[in-house]
């Protein structure tokens, strides 16, 4: 039987803009397994993004239980959401959101330095993941040399260097041809399937969503079906 | 890790970066050439009362040991000192102060040899008339002067130039002393007096002796007055040093803070990426912080580099007027008022980055 590694219940979340209160989340109950892959689609607006949000700590829920892991997101300070993003989730995006300063390489060694982890000399696990990113040879480019595509890889190296519970990606085909799609969305799989990571992704591509085990669809702040 | 995201960061703006650098260097070049100046042209005034080779100086009642132009020493005395015993050479010399920071001192060359071995000339020879005036090297050099030529424009008059002197003893620019004297309307009346004692062991005694008899007068040995020539004993220049580190701190201040302001601006969405990745508020601030300090180590270093420059420009056009010393010790004086301005203009950019909502930053373009 696998572990629960996210449990939401009534999850709401409402943003203040100015002085009219958005709704993004509208009770949200929903549950995740280790090792899942669970794709999200929904209408633009539906609150999958901030879904991610809330999950990766990035910002606090408004009423609700949300666990992840042993976090209690409810009750955590801002320190303790900083030390959930450092440790269980790892973020991709839609913008590849690689730093553009710094190489392929140091881009993946900063997460590790963030995570006080840079100290670890040898990863073997990692190098494999490495490999099967297949970017281990265009590790010393910086972003701007990268193909969209394997720049969205080297993203997806950065959010699991450091070995989280959980990969949240947000669209993380949405800037690409079909062809980097393919390699990213095959990546994910791989990684699901040989290391057993457990993955969120939303994503507006039916195809995509497909790569999924399950599907969970969206609307106005809800999960629908 | 840090430090290799900073530096990148720097590279990737060069022209903020060299102009940050630039406008911290200023100041800090500022800094060091005010404070060179002092010290390099008081060391100067020091090094020339030490070549007088006089062993005590005697100061017009109610003077500090710089006040200069004043000549209310009457004559007298010196006949009176002469007398005294252990003293074995006396000379008067008043000074009257020129435009600036220069000055001219009225002199009697024979007494003043007894007490100095006399001046080097490079050129000419002593006073030969009421007209002349003696110069030393440097005077000369910026001047374009030679013994025999004429120079006009000191106490409105021409004179004749009767000797050039190696510098380092007693003025740059001498007239005979009843000339000065006449000429400022200080007949009979002395500004400095020198006196010289026969042995180095009885220096100390005829001080004492000396002011038990002249009541009032700031009397020195040459030792005590040397050590009184100093840029914190002297209240304009210390002040004046004050106020140029205190502009310093705020320009190192002003320029770190809006250099870092719209750095910060700009780079919103890199911030939200390192939030993402777990990075805390001080991870972030630190970031901000390091790109301060390195600013200012750079506006340091560049700072002294010019105050060679500002050296070497003072020794070349006004060598006679102004000395500046390069003052090691205020190095990392300066560098540190770069650093506080610095950090200073660093920390509210840096804590609006380190506060920065990672959503929003990431969220929307
Ligand atoms: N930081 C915020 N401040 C105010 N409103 C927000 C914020 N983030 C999201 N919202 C609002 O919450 C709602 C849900 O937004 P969210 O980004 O979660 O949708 P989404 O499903 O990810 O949409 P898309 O498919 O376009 O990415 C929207 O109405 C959005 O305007
Ligand atoms: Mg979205």
């Amino acid at each position: 039987m696998s572990e629960t590694v996210i449990q939401i219940e009534g999850l709401r979340k409402v943003f203040r803009v100015g002085k009219v209160d958005v709704e993004a989340l509208r009770g949200v109950d929903f549950e995740v397994l280790q090792g899942e892959f669970v794709s999200i689609v929904g209408p633009s607006g539906s609150g999958k993004s901030t879904l991610f949000h809330v999950i990766g700590g990035l910002t606090p829920p408004t009423a609700g239980t949300v666990r992840v892991l042993n976090y209690d997101l409810a009750a955590l300070t801002d320190a303790g959401r900083t030390n959930l993003r450092k440790t269980a989730v790892g973020f991709v995006f839609q913008k590849f959101n690689l730093l553009p300063t710094l190489t392929a390489a140091d881009n993946i060694a900063i997460a590790r330095h963030i995570a006080g982890r840079d100290h670890i000399a040898e990863d073997p696990e990692f190098r494999k993941v490495l490999d099967l990113l297949g970017i281990t040879h265009r590790l010393h480019h910086k972003p701007a040399a990268l193909s969209g595509g394997e720049q969205q890889r080297v993203a997806i190296a950065r959010a699991i260097v450091n070995h989280p519970a959980i990969l949240l990606a947000d669209e993380p085909t949405g800037n690409l041809d079909s062809q980097n799609s393919q390699a990213v969305l095959s990546v994910l799989r791989d990684l699901n399937e040989r290391i057993g990571q457990t993955i969120l992704m939303i994503t507006h591509n039916p195809e995509a969503a497909a790569y999924g085990h399950r599907l969970v669809n969206m609307r106005d702040g809800r999960i629908v079906q | 890790m840090i430090n290799k995201l900073v530096l990148e960061n720097l590279k990737q703006r060069p022209i903020r970066t060299s102009l940050s650098i630039l406008l911290i260097g200023v100041p800090v070049t500022l800094i060091l050439t005010l404070v060179g100046l002092s010290e390099g042209t008081l060391e100067d005034s020091a090094r020339r009362q030490r070549g007088v080779g006089a062993d005590i100086v005697i100061r017009p009642r109610g003077s500090s040991f710089m006040a200069l132009s004043s000549a209310p020493i009457p004559e007298g005395i010196v006949k009176m000192l002469s007398q005294e015993p252990h003293i074995t050479a006396v000379s008067g010399t008043v000074i009257q102060a020129l435009s600036g920071l220069n000055s001219i001192t009225g002199v009697d060359l024979e007494s003043f040899s007894r007490i100095s071995g006399g001046f080097r000339f490079i050129e000419g020879g002593p006073f030969r008339g009421p007209d002349d005036i003696i110069v030393d090297q440097f005077y000369a050099a910026q001047n374009n002067l030679h013994a025999g030529g004429r120079v006009g424009g000191i106490l409105n008059r021409e004179w004749r130039v009767a000797g050039i002197i190696e510098g380092g003893k007693l003025a740059r620019l001498m007239l005979p002393i009843r000339v000065l004297q006449d000429a400022t309307g200080n007949t009979g009346k002395l500004s400095q007096i020198y006196v010289k004692v026969d042995r180095p062991a009885n220096i100390d005694a005829v001080v004492a002796s000396l002011r038990a008899k002249l009541e009032g007068y700031p009397i020195y040995s040459m030792e005590e007055l040397l050590s009184l020539i100093s840029v914190n004993n002297v209240p304009l220049l210390s002040g004046f040093i004050d106020v140029v580190v205190g502009i310093g701190i705020i320009i190192g201040f002003a320029v770190v803070f809006l250099s870092m302001y719209t750095s910060v601006l700009q780079r919103t969405r890199e911030i939200g990426i390192l939030k993402s990745l777990g990075a805390s508020r001080w991870y972030v601030l630190n970031i901000v912080l390091r790109e301060a300090t390195l600013l200012a180590v750079g506006g340091t270093v560049l700072g002294i580099l010019l105050s060679f420059a500002t050296k070497w420009v003072i020794a070349e056009m006004v060598p006679a007027s102004l000395t500046q010393k390069i003052v090691l010790p205020w190095w990392p004086i300066a560098g540190l008022i770069a650093l506080c301005g610095s950090l200073l203009g660093g920390l509210y950019p840096g804590y609006q980055a380190a506060s920065q909502d990672p959503i929003e930053a990431l969220a929307y373009e």
